[in-house]
C-alpha cells in the first residue's frame, strides 16, 4: 500500500492510536499523508510528539490523549502548546503508565486495569469520567485496595513505523526501544506498519520481530518515512530540521510557509524537499 | 583543588544526597544537575544505583551497557516501587503537590507546560525528590495549578515518600508531624531569611538549621574533570 491508500480507509471521526514515542520512530509519512486528505475530527492517542502537533495545526485533531506532548530535544511541541493555549484541542490528559494501562486492557479486550498511578491526583479530576475500584482480594502489600480502573482505550486504527517489515506484515524495530507499537496494533480495529523497507525475509535477532501478521492488516514502505524523527539505526532525529519545524511553528506566517513548502506535495515531494 | 566549591557543585552532592543508602534501585535524574549528581553519587557513595542512557541502555560506572530498560520495563520497575526519580517543579506547594503540566486553568492554560508525564504514578509507587534550580515564590505556590505529583494531603494513595526537595538556596524535606515542607538545611552564602523571602507559603524553621555540607575534596575532583568538565552546571542556575 502508499500512505495516501492508507489513508484511505480512515474515516472522520476515527480514534487514531499513533506509535513510537515524542519524536522517536513516529509514523511521519502517513501523518503527512493523513494532511493531505480531507480527514476531520479525529482523536488522536498516543505519547505525543510532531505527530500529534501536526495534525492539531492542521485542525484535523479534535483530541489527543496522552501524558505529554514532546519533541525530546525541544521540550515542548509548540503547536500542541499554542493549541491548549488557545483552545483549539481537547485533551485527555493521562500518566504515561495509564496510557500503556489503557493499551493494554484494550489488546487483552478487557474492559479496563487496575491501576496505582493516578490516584490523589489531578488527572481525576480533569477525567471526572474516570473510576476507581477496590481489589476484592486483601491486599498482600499493605499498599492500599483502592485503585484506579484504567479503561480499554479502544482505537479504530493503528499507525506504527518499524525499521523492516515483509510484505506479509511481520513488522521489526531495529533500535533500542519498542515502545508500545505491539500494543497500538493489538489494540486497533485495523493496524497500519509504515516500514523503512519491505524485505523478502527478516532477519536478526528474533526478539526484534515485534509484530506478527496477526496483528498487522497491511504495510506500506515509507523510506525516511519516520523522517523528522529517530529512527535509529537507520537514522537519528534530523535536529536542524526539527529546530526548524519548531521555529516556523511560533509564528503563523513562518508556518504557512513551512506548510507550502515541505507539506503540500506527496511524500516524494517531502522527501526531496527535505534534501534539497 | 583550591577553588572554593561553587554553588552549582554544592547543589550537585546536595542532590546525590538524595541517593543515599537506596542500593540497587533505577536512579532517574531530570535535568543536569540531577545527572551528575546521580552520576557522583554512584562513583561515591551509592555504588549499587542503576542509571540509563536517557534511551534505552543501562550502562555502569565506565558507560558499558549492563541492561536493557525500554519504558515498558521501566514502568514496571517504577510500580514494582525499585526506582528513585528527582524531577523538576513548575510549581511546588507546602505538601509536596508538584505541578509540570501548565499554568493556569486547565481548561485553557496559560502556558502549557510538559503535561502530567509519569509523575502521578512515580509518586505513589516510588520514592521522589525535586530539584528546583530557581527558589521563588512562583515556583513555592499555596497551591498548584494541576496535581502532578502527589503531595502529602491527598489521602496517602500508594507507597508515598518524597524524599528531599533541593534548590538555589536550600535543601528542604517533609520531616514534620504534618507532613509540610520543612527547611531542613541552607547552601552556604544563604540566609534562612532569604529562603523564606522565595517561598510562597509558611515553611517549618527548625531552631537550628544547619548549612548544606560542602563537596569533599574527591567529589569536586569528580565533578570538574571527570562528570562535568565543561562547566555546564554552572548555566542551570539563575
Amino acid at each position: 500500500m502508499t500512505p495516501d491508500e492508507v489513508v484511505a480507509e480512515l474515516r472522520d471521526g476515527m480514534t487514531i492510536g499513533v506509535g513510537g514515542w515524542g519524536s522517536r520512530r513516529k509514523p511521519m509519512a502517513l501523518v503527512r499523508a493523513i494532511l493531505r486528505s480531507p480527514l476531520r475530527n479525529l482523536t488522536i492517542v498516543g505519547y505525543a510528539g510532531p505527530d500529534a502537533g501536526l495534525l492539531v495545526a492542521s485542525g484535523q485533531a479534535k483530541r489527543i490523549v496522552t501524558g505529554f506532548a514532546s519533541l525530546d530535544s525541544i521540550a515542548l511541541e509548540p503547536h500542541f502548546r499554542r493549541a491548549r493555549q488557545d483552545g483549539t484541542v481537547e485533551l485527555t490528559e493521562l500518566d504515561e503508565g495509564m496510557l500503556h494501562w489503557g493499551l493494554l486492557a484494550a489488546a487483552h479486550r478487557l474492559p479496563f486495569l487496575p491501576i496505582r498511578a493516578g490516584l490523589g491526583s489531578g488527572v481525576l479530576e480533569v477525567n471526572p469520567e474516570l473510576r476507581t475500584v477496590r481489589s476484592p482480594y486483601a491486599d498482600p502489600y499493605g499498599i492500599g485496595e483502592e485503585l484506579v480502573a484504567m479503561p480499554a482505550l479502544r482505537l479504530d486504527a493503528a499507525l506504527v513505523h518499524m525499521n523492516r517489515a515483509d510484505a506479509a506484515g511481520n513488522g521489526q524495530y531495529l533500535g533500542p526501544d519498542p515502545y508500545f507499537d505491539d500494543l497500538f496494533c493489538l489494540a486497533a480495529e485495523r493496524a497500519y506498519v509504515s516500514c523503512e523497507r519491505i524485505v523478502p525475509s527478516l532477519e536478526g535477532p528474533p526478539q526484534s520481530l515485534l509484530l506478527n501478521r496477526a496483528m498487522v492488516h497491511a504495510v506500506a514502505e515509507t523510506p525516511n518515512g519516520a523522517h523528522f524523527t529517530s529512527c535509529v539505526p537507520d537514522y537519528g532525529r534530523d535536529e536542524a530540521f526539527q529546530a526548524h519545524y519548531a521555529r516556523a511553528a511560533a509564528d503563523p506566517a513562518e508556518w504557512e510557509r513551512f506548510r507550502a513548502e515541505y507539506l503540500e506535495g506527496d511524500e516524494a515531494a517531502y522527501q526531496e524537499a527535505v534534501r534539497g | 583543588m583550591t577553588d572554593e566549591p561553587t554553588r552549582a557543585e554544592v547543589c550537585v552532592v546536595a542532590c546525590a544526597e538524595a541517593w543515599r543508602g537506596d542500593g540497587a534501585i533505577l536512579a532517574s535524574p531530570m535535568g543536569l544537575i540531577p545527572t551528575l549528581a546521580a552520576r557522583l553519587a554512584r562513583l561515591t557513595f551509592a555504588p549499587d544505583l542503576l542509571l540509563t542512557d536517557g534511551e534505552a541502555y543501562l550502562l555502569d560506572q565506565d558507560d558499558q551497557v549492563e541492561g536493557w530498560l525500554p519504558y515498558a520495563k521501566v514502568f514496571t520497575m517504577l510500580a514494582a516501587g525499585r526506582r528513585h526519580v528527582m524531577m523538576g517543579a513548575a510549581q511546588i506547594d507546602r505538601y509536596g503537590n508538584q505541578n509540570i503540566s501548565c499554568i493556569g486553568d486547565w481548561k485553557r492554560p496559560k502556558a502549557q507546560l510538559l503535561g502530567v508525564r509519569g509523575a502521578p504514578g512515580n509518586t505513589v509507587n516510588h520514592p521522589v525528590s525535586y530539584w528546583i534550580p530557581r527558589h521563588s515564590p512562583r515556583v513555592f505556590v499555596s497551591a498548584v495549578d494541576m496535581i502532578c505529583g502527589v503531595g502529602y494531603d491527598r489521602g496517602d494513595p500508594g507507597p508515598h515518600e518524597l524524599r528531599v526537595v533541593v534548590t538555589n538556596l536550600a535543601v528542604l524535606d517533609f520531616g514534620t508531624p504534618e507532613r509540610v515542607m520543612r527547611l531542613r538545611s541552607v547552601h552556604p552564602g544563604v540566609e534562612v531569611s532569604d529562603v523564606v523571602a522565595a517561598t510562597g507559603f509558611p515553611l517549618v524553621i527548625p531552631d537550628e538549621v544547619p548549612v548544606t555540607r560542602l563537596p569533599t575534596a574527591e567529589e569536586l575532583e569528580l565533578i570538574r574533570t571527570r562528570l562535568d568538565p565543561g562547566g555546564a552546571r554552572e548555566r542551570e542556575l539563575p
